[in-house]
């Protein structure tokens, strides 16, 4: 097992260093020199700050020595400094060392999707079950009608509509932000009481798409599984229904399910640009919607880095995981 | 090939797919949305790009059946002619995208060795940066244009179509008839192109259904984020924009357009789905209803 695992992370090398060779070649998909396209379209920027580019890049060296470059301060996690007014290294503006931890904007990101992933599994997995153990009731043609119709939602469109029903019109619910203004003057309860207020609404639209597709998979996996002959067996020895679906077939239909959650990473991080921005959530997906429209090249490409890496990293946790939850794998 | 009629392939996978009410369903909204592109300057009741700044956010009423926005711009209007957009996005995007992907799918499932080795890798390091990131720092080198978008979700959206490809090269080049081919000394030019690409192309087709309604769903977004589609250009996303901006003062902004694009989505995936079932000749004697 542990060789896999030493294994596994070394594959994941080549992969590392093909995600920054894409990220490379986007900032020279420009013509010209990449400063000349930063300072033609960001006026903004000085001839100091053009300089320290241009020698941050290398830029009078050939390509090569640059790609070796860049790469050397990736590995430190050194993505050089934004152009924003404030110019602080982009790793500061994603990794705040000195702010609290629940302040810092990679970490609210991570925790938003770890909590829209938890809820995620917690719902669609009974759906997917009751689905697959009453096929064809009226219960499995609604949420097959559910899903498709999930599937096809716009999020950003749901997280209006929810908006100006539970924030506008009902005025129940925080519709920005991640606390509120007097956050600070409430007691411990309260201010646990104001984060959560204003987690509903995200969490719940970020749930909402992923929801579909897991409870579909849910479905076809454990049709699959109550096929297998052990679970004939399992009925045949009078074992009760409950016990053959929970403990036989739940089991080994929830292993695929792993997986499935490792390759859903990426859209998760993807859709926090889509929900930051229309919650007004200060976290990773905000900062870089925001470096898109300053064109702030070195917090994008940052980001960027930092987003495949991430991915990667809950492949590896997947694959861990399956290991893990599959005996047969453990063995091997 | 005489025995066409009524017992051909082409009018079996016919007579499946109308069996199927959803896949009909979905037709049958996928031909509206055309019709809809098609004959805009027809069907919209003013110009799209018409201010009329003595009736700004008005509701729906007899004139304006979905309201106006906040320059007085007839919404139902903008709404048929952003149709126009997101028929156009839908096809090029997955044009470029199925094009990109049967070319790497075809060179790695027929050749295998080196070239699928360098291929599939770098689908899996394609699929491992989140596409929508990945979109958006391209879009923020280029101007957002129409076209720009485009290219860009195209781009960034063949890995699975290649994947397929692969999938399908690998278990088809092995057939006889592939080997006959050979044996008769035809050239891989030919067998890729007349022997088995033709034969792939029923999984293609169907992926390319799904792949527009995805497509559809991102430019939305984009043109939603105000990085898609630029105004004046009517498109669904841009109108939802305004509806985020007067969230409190005009429902109409935000329901519709989302709407068209939730049932635009729909149409295509049912439609994709029906295909895929009646192609599927696996399926076609075990009718369980």
């Amino acid at each position: 097992m542990l060789t896999y695992l030493v294994k596994r992370f070394f594959e994941m090398i080549p992969t590392l260093l093909g995600i920054t060779l894409i990220s490379f070649f986007i900032i020279h998909l420009a013509p010209g020199k990449p400063t000349d396209v930063f300072s033609e379209l960001n006026p903004k920027i000085t001839p100091e700050a053009r300089e320290r580019l241009e020698k941050y890049y290398g830029l009078d060296k050939p390509i090569i020595v640059q790609y070796g470059l860049w790469l050397k301060r990736v590995v430190k996690f050194d993505f050089g400094e934004s152009f924003s007014t404030d110019r602080r290294p982009v790793m500061q503006k994603i990794w705040d060392t000195k702010q609290p931890l629940l302040e810092r904007k990679l970490f609210i990101t991570f925790m938003l999707n770890l909590i829209e992933m938890i809820i995620i599994f917690l719902i669609a997995i009974p759906i997917g079950i009751f689905s697959a153990t009453h096929r064809d009731s009226l219960y499995d043609r609604i949420t097959t009608v559910s899903v498709f119709i999930g599937f096809a939602i716009p999020s950003f469109w749901l997280a209006l509509l929810l908006m100006m029903f539970f924030g506008v019109y009902l005025d129940w619910l925080p519709v920005s932000g991640l606390k509120s203004l007097n956050h600070d003057s409430l007691p411990l309860a309260g201010k646990i009481m104001d984060r959560l207020r204003h987690l509903v609404l995200p969490v719940a639209v970020a749930s909402f798409g992923g929801l579909a597709g897991l409870s579909r998979y849910m479905r076809s996996s454990m049709l699959e599984v109550i096929r297998q002959d052990y679970v004939t067996v399992a009925r045949a020895k009078g074992l009760p229904e409950n016990k053959v679906i929970y403990r036989h077939a739940f089991r080994n239909a929830l292993l695929p399910l792993i997986t499935l959650l490792g390759l859903s990473i990426p859209g998760l991080i993807g859709g926090s640009v889509i929900f930051e921005n229309i919650f007004g959530i200060p976290g990773m997906g905000q900062l870089f919607f925001n470096g898109v429209m300053g064109r702030d090249y070195p917090l994008i490409m940052g980001i960027l880095t930092i987003g495949a890496m991430l991915t990667l990293l809950g492949n590896l946790l997947a694959d861990l995981g399956y290991m893990l939850a599959d005996p047969r794998i453990r063995a091997k | 090939m005489t025995v066409m009629g009524k017992y051909s392939l082409g009018s079996l996978i016919w007579k499946r797919f109308k069996k199927s009410k959803l896949a009909v369903a979905g037709g049958i909204i996928v031909g509206i949305l055309f019709v809809a592109a098609v004959f805009a300057p027809v069907l919209a009741p003013y110009n799209p790009g018409d201010i009329d700044r003595a009736h700004i956010l008005v509701p729906p009423d007899m004139r304006h059946p979905l309201g106006t926005d906040d320059l007085g711009r007839d919404v139902m209007s903008r709404m048929i002619w952003g149709s126009r957009i997101s028929l156009a996005v839908g096809f090029v995007a997955v044009g470029i995208a199925t094009a990109i992907g049967l070319f790497f799918g075809a060179l790695a499932g027929y050749y295998g060795g080196w070239a699928e080795r360098i291929i599939m890798r770098f689908i899996d390091i394609m699929l491992t940066i989140p596409t929508f990131f990945l979109i958006l720092a391209v879009i923020a080198f280029i101007e957002p244009s129409i076209w720009n978008i485009m290219i860009v979700i195209g781009l960034t959206s063949w890995m699975g179509v290649a994947r397929l490809v692969r999938a399908e090269f690998l278990s088809l080049k092995e057939r006889e008839y592939v080997l006959a081919a050979r044996a008769l000394g035809a050239s891989d030019f030919r067998i890729i192109f007349r022997h088995i690409l033709i034969n792939s192309m029923a999984p293609v087709l169907v992926s390319a259904v799904l792949g527009i309604a995805g497509a559809v769903l991102v430019e939305s977004a984009l043109s939603f984020l105000g990085i898609g589609v630029q105004p004046p250009t009517p498109s669904w996303g841009n109108i939802l924009t305004l509806g985020k901006d007067n969230i409190e003062i005009a429902w109409w902004l935000s329901v519709f357009p989302g709407l068209a694009i939730l049932i635009t989505v729909l149409g295509y995936n049912l439609l994709g789905e029906g295909i895929r079932d009646s192609i599927d000749p696996r399926l076609w004697d075990t009718e369980r209803k």
